[in-house]
């Protein structure tokens, strides 16, 4: 007993921080820029959020603007863009979980049943490809070919729809909008799927066939079975940000005529913030939008750890 | 991707005689991932096939093209590396791509390394912190004050610094070295390493598969980089390519909207030369890309486990 009490405080000063850093000064040398990068530009603008509560003017600095408390918030929330940003920002992630989140699942499941490996690599080159072709290009593409002359708008023109410039109407955009994201990602999106898919025990497969199960029922009772944790895993995750679109590719693709179905709340925050100047307005609704992000991330985590051993943290 | 299973399965698949409505189903099965191969690489083949068409004939034509219109020309080619933008924001790029890559993959070996050093006290707690930069971030407006505040606006390296380390870069490496065995640290630590040799002589060669995905998302990451420039660039002389392509595909065609027809004071070369810039900055990558392709299926799925 008295000897472990007389040797604590030695241990606690080998452990201390100082001496700590004295032994591993290299390791504490390759920390500090890694520290210090996250402390400039993730921490200091943590800490930045306060303009949201404040009525920030540049010349006078975060700390001699006013305090207005949350005014901001409830200018925001009693504006008419309000319920605009929300509706645009649910209805295109809703739409994208509904029209974008199946395909690689689809994708995978029936490249998977192709028997020719070499088809099975080509299809898989080729369509991961547009993952590493950049957003400025895709939506330039996107604008090109729904132009009134463009690709696209031929097509739809042959289907019997009015010749027009399609991304200057607000009742596609989102379609547009999305249909790009598919064409992008649906491919790449897919290689998790496909690692799901070798995961699973050949075994239950020739058991299946001995049983005499056919292709089809095999798929729907081994396959689909087998990667269902996947699945629901990346759907709680993809509910958990139902609540983000990505900004840049908005700002590329709209325009004043489609605002009314393409403005969300990243955008705006852009275009009111960077463009407007209204730092601090522009602050609280960017705020605004990561506390929900963040509560439908933990929401999402808690339920995902639930059903699955799946989980972020 | 699906070798392994497939290797075994498919013998004993094959074994069974298929029935016709098997037959059936994979003609159908095949005819309809064609089809989305075909979707997916089709505007990549029409602005290279559109590169390739005369000026004019471009200009009038409407619709798909499955070949280059009138005789195969690089006169697009040419107009485009005269023109001094697209050379200047090339440039651009490539010092961005490689100064960006230089300093993001040493960041990221440093960081990965000293989170993973059980003598690191600050382990735990630099961890947490770093997680915790995933889920929250300040957003874009305080960002834009803190690299406006330390002097970096309007500079080149504002499109790099504020994003120098990528956090799911940082994981992959981690999740990386976690797996490499605390004996081969041990008999080096032994030989009197220290730090700097443990990290060059042990982790460096050992992780070359993880450095050779974080090397290729860091490059492609900032070839295809363009809102830090947006945000924090007003000197068109530091533009980077990207942010010429946006001026030339989306803010010119903009235009357009209001009228409903194309604008016809524009030089008629224009189109032309907007599918020839789309090809010279898009092949770079696209090239590279069948070769390094396994390097970036592993990293999707090292970034899938758990960080």
């Amino acid at each position: 007993m008295t000897a472990a009490a007389n040797r604590k405080p030695v241990i606690r000063k080998r452990t201390g921080y100082i001496h700590n850093m004295i032994h591993n000064p290299v390791l504490y040398l390759m920390a500090l820029p890694v520290i210090l990068y996250y402390l400039i530009f993730h921490f200091l603008p943590m800490y930045g959020v306060l303009i949201a509560f404040k009525d920030y003017v540049p010349a006078r600095g975060m700390l001699g603007s006013d305090w207005v408390g949350l005014s901001h918030f409830t200018a925001f929330f009693n504006s008419s863009y309000f319920p605009r940003l929300l509706r645009n920002t649910l209805a295109i992630n809703l739409k994208e979980l509904i029209f974008s989140f199946p395909v690689p699942i689809l994708f995978a499941i029936l490249l998977n049943e192709v028997r020719s490996t070499r088809f099975r690599r080509l299809s898989q080159s080729i369509t991961y490809m547009p993952h590493f072709v950049s957003t400025v290009v895709i939506c330039g593409l996107m604008v090109d070919f729904t132009k009134s002359t463009g690709v696209l708008t031929n097509l739809f023109v042959a289907l019997g729809m009015p010749r027009v410039n399609m991304l200057s109407v607000p009742e596609y955009f989102q379609g547009i909008f999305i249909g790009g994201i598919v064409w992008q990602s649906f491919g790449w999106d897919s290689i998790i799927y496909f690692a799901a898919l070798t995961g699973i025990d050949t075994a239950l497969y020739d058991a299946a066939c001995v049983d005499g199960a056919g292709r089809f029922r095999q798929t729907l009772h081994i396959t689909l079975p087998g990667i269902a944790p996947t699945i629901v895993v990346l759907m709680l995750l993809r509910i958990g940000s139902m609540m983000s679109v990505s900004w840049d590719r908005i700002v590329l693709l709209y325009n004043p005529l489609t605002y009314e179905t393409a403005d969300v709340l990243s955008s705006y925050v852009y275009r009111i913030g960077l463009t407007k100047m209204q730092y601090s307005f522009a602050t609280a609704v960017s705020l605004f939008n990561s506390v929900i992000n963040i509560l439908l991330l933990i929401g999402a985590n808690s339920l995902s750890k639930r059903v699955s051993e799946n989980s972020l943290w | 991707m699906t070798g392994i299973r497939r290797q075994v399965a498919k013998p004993a698949r094959n074994k069974i005689r298929r029935s016709a409505g098997e037959k059936v189903f994979d003609v159908a099965n095949i005819t309809f991932i064609l089809l989305l191969v075909a979707i997916t690489i089709y505007p990549l083949l029409y602005t290279v096939f559109a590169s390739f068409s005369d000026a004019r004939a471009l200009l009038t034509h409407e619709g798909a093209l499955l070949y280059p219109l009138g005789p195969v020309t690089v006169q697009g080619y040419r107009m485009t590396f005269a023109n001094p933008n697209i050379l200047q924001g090339f440039s651009n790029t490539v010092a961005m791509v490689v100064s960006g890559t230089v300093l993001g993959v040493v960041m990221t070996m440093m960081g990965a390394y000293v989170v993973t050093r059980k003598q690191f006290k600050l382990r735990g707690i630099m961890m947490k912190g770093i997680l915790l930069t995933m889920f929250f971030s300040g957003g874009i407006i305080p960002t834009f004050f803190v690299v406006r505040g330390i002097g970096l606006y309007n500079s080149f390296w504002s499109m790099i610094v504020p994003s120098a380390l990528n956090t799911y870069n940082l994981i992959i490496l981690r999740t990386f070295f976690l797996n490499v065995p605390d004996s081969m640290e041990e008999s080096a630590r032994l030989d009197g390493a220290n730090d700097l040799q443990v990290l060059f002589k042990i982790f460096l060669p050992i992780s070359l598969p993880a450095l050779a995905v974080i090397t290729l998302y860091y490059a492609v990451d900032y070839w295809n980089s363009w809102y830090p420039a947006l945000l924090y660039i007003r000197d068109r002389k530091l533009y980077p390519l990207q942010m010429f392509l946006r001026e030339l595909l989306i803010l010119n065609e903009n235009v357009e909207s209001a009228s409903g027809k194309q604008m016809v004071s524009e030089a008629y070369t224009r189109e032309l030369v907007k599918y020839c810039t789309v090809v010279v900055s898009t092949v770079p990558i696209l090239v590279v890309y069948p070769f390094l392709q396994k390097y970036f299926v592993k990293g999707v799925m090292i970034g899938a486990i758990k960080g």
